[in-house]
């Protein structure tokens, strides 16, 4: 048996969630080999080969993959699905954008999201939400998967695969990559940090926003994540997003201030290690899942939190 | 443009779920049911793009039981002009119901297929994306913008790390994500109007497709419960439980 594993970076670096996928592949069985696909990303392929447990790494360097749009890597992975058993990618927008794709071609039923692999056709996924956790079996020929990287340890480092080249056949494609707006941040990205803080909308307004939350995030070296509400009423930007219809996160520690933990909310963040509340609303359901709750107003809390630190 | 609006009768998004003690499913008898929230987004872009001259008729699809038929009333509502119940009492996978809409996109030939980006019941984030692959045709997930500028349909799509901009020639895919549009609710006289709007009504066995799970659930079960901690009497508290706990 053979996995193939779709590696997540940005031509330049290879992110965490790749080591994550290649354990969860791990699990499933057989060789394991990474594909990354990119422009200009040989760093990225070399990168790949030294994550522990990959056979070899398949490097595939064209214009059209530089963004990882979800029909070149459709046409570039379906072709090379005849040598394996099974395609993992993270359950990232890159992830979730190509995969349908690469399944549907496939003829196969895709597995979302998935939080457990349990031996080589039997997975865990959570749905509505997170409020229940389905167990189900493929009866599919070919498995494609995306993978939760809250759910699995990153792999390591200590291997050294070769790294072999592939090539994207040549075809007509009908999307093209226009532009982007990647936030620069100096703070760790939200998915991969081991602190978070959030606001929620008691927050008021963007200015309180940043005002109170980004010193504490500061002091604690944390990512700045936000609720739903504060998102969606203009506080913070989206990708700051933590929920159901946001990221998924489990830091060792996750502050909650002024969130009052709506159902998709804490699905995304109910797997962190320490959950903290600061909310004044002492029946806020913040307060069902938080290690430690304080009620409080949080524009004198946070403060003094972010003083006594 | 013509466009077709798939939409999808979802466990309200209010509603507790709750796991079926025989662990086969979750309990959905006497739940309210509603639109997928993200179909509803879906629905009203359309209704936009009508209303600023873009686009010439929306045809609102639900395959699903005969209740479905509710879920497109909403959309006909919300401004759709017609709908296609496709019935039936099975729980249709992704990949069926991508091949369903396939051949319903080839009898309609609209330019632009709308749809929300997951639905709230199976999470699965699929049906757009596979519906691409099996027409053929380019894809903008997770949009926050929709723009036609002349024959090439500019779609700024919700990525891990900001926004990324994607231009698509000729009949696309959008998938929509949350902060594309804020739905409208539809008015009474709009309600009594789509009442007239006619749906055809066909049956999963008209079309030529297998649609034979591929999954099987082996259970359904509770997440594990969170235990709810302590409350601190004040910041000093809270900082000497976290030193404590080794979290700071």
């Amino acid at each position: 048996m053979a996995v193939l594993v779709i590696a997540e970076h940005d031509n330049a670096s290879l992110t965490d969630a790749t080591h994550k996928t290649v354990t969860a592949a791990g699990r499933f069985g057989g060789d394991v080999d990474v594909l990354v696909a990119g422009e200009g990303a040989g760093a990225v392929a070399e990168a790949a080969a030294k994550i522990s447990g990959v056979r070899k790494v398949l490097h595939a360097d064209a214009a059209p993959l530089k963004k990882q749009l979800a029909e070149a890597m459709e046409a570039l992975v379906v072709p090379m699905m005849d040598n394996y058993d099974a395609v993992f990618a993270p359950a990232t927008t890159m992830g979730k954008n190509v995969m349908p794709r690469i399944a549907a071609k496939l003829d196969v039923m895709q597995l979302s999201d998935i939080t457990d692999v349990q031996g080589s056709d039997t997975f865990e996924r959570p749905i509505y939400a997170g409020n229940a956790i389905m167990t189900v079996t493929s009866g599919d020929a070919k498995k494609v998967v995306t993978v939760r990287g809250t759910a699995f340890e990153a792999a390591g480092e200590d291997g050294s695969a070769a790294v072999e080249t592939v090539d994207l056949a040549d075809g007509d494609l009908k999307s093209a990559f226009v532009s982007e707006e990647i936030v620069e941040s100096d703070r760790p990205e939200l998915t991969a940090a081991k602190r978070i803080v959030s606001g929620g909308r008691a927050l008021g307004s963007a200015e309180e926003f940043n005002r109170v939350i980004e010193p504490l995030a500061d002091k604690l070296g944390a990512a700045v994540g936000a609720s739903r509400a504060a998102v969606d009423a203009g506080y913070a930007p989206n990708d700051y997003q933590v929920g159901q219809t946001g990221k998924i996160v489990a830091p060792e520690l996750y502050i909650a201030v002024g969130i009052s933990g709506a159902i998709q909310h804490l699905a995304g963040m109910k797997d962190s290690k320490v959950i903290v509340a600061i909310n004044k609303d002492e029946e806020a359901p913040i307060f069902q899942v938080a290690d430690y709750g304080l009620v409080a107003d949080l524009f004198s809390a946070v403060p003094e939190l972010t003083g006594a630190l | 443009m013509k466009v077709l609006v798939p939409v999808k009768r979802v466990i309200d998004y209010n509603v507790k779920v709750r796991v079926k003690p025989d662990q086969t499913g979750v309990d959905l008898a006497n739940v309210k049911m509603s639109m997928n929230p993200f179909d509803e987004i879906s629905v009203e872009e359309a209704v936009r793009m009508k209303e600023a001259g873009t686009v010439t008729e929306i045809i609102a699809v639900s395959i699903g039981p005969q209740q479905a038929q509710e879920t497109i009333r909403t959309a006909l509502a919300m401004g759709a002009d017609r709908g296609i119940l496709v019935k039936t009492d099975e729980t249709l996978e992704p990949l069926a119901v991508a091949k369903i809409l396939k051949s319903i996109a080839e009898a309609e030939n609209p330019d632009l297929v709308i749809l929300g980006k997951q639905a709230i019941d199976d999470d699965c984030n699929q049906t757009g994306q596979m519906l691409g692959a099996l027409l053929g045709w380019p894809q903008g997930t997770f949009a926050s913008e929709v723009k036609k500028d002349g024959e090439v349909l500019h779609v700024t799509r919700e990525v891990d790390g900001g926004l990324q901009t994607v231009a698509l020639t000729g009949p696309a895919i959008v998938t929509v994500d949350l902060r594309l549009n804020e739905p409208r609710y539809a008015s009474l006289p709009n309600i009594m109007k789509a009442k007239k709007k006619p749906i055809d009504m066909k049956e999963v066995a008209e079309y030529d497709v297998e649609i034979a799970n591929r999954l099987t659930v082996v259970k359904v079960t509770e997440p594990p419960v969170r235990e709810a901690g302590e409350k601190v009497e004040d910041v000093a508290t809270l900082v000497e439980k976290l030193k404590t706990a080794g979290a700071v």
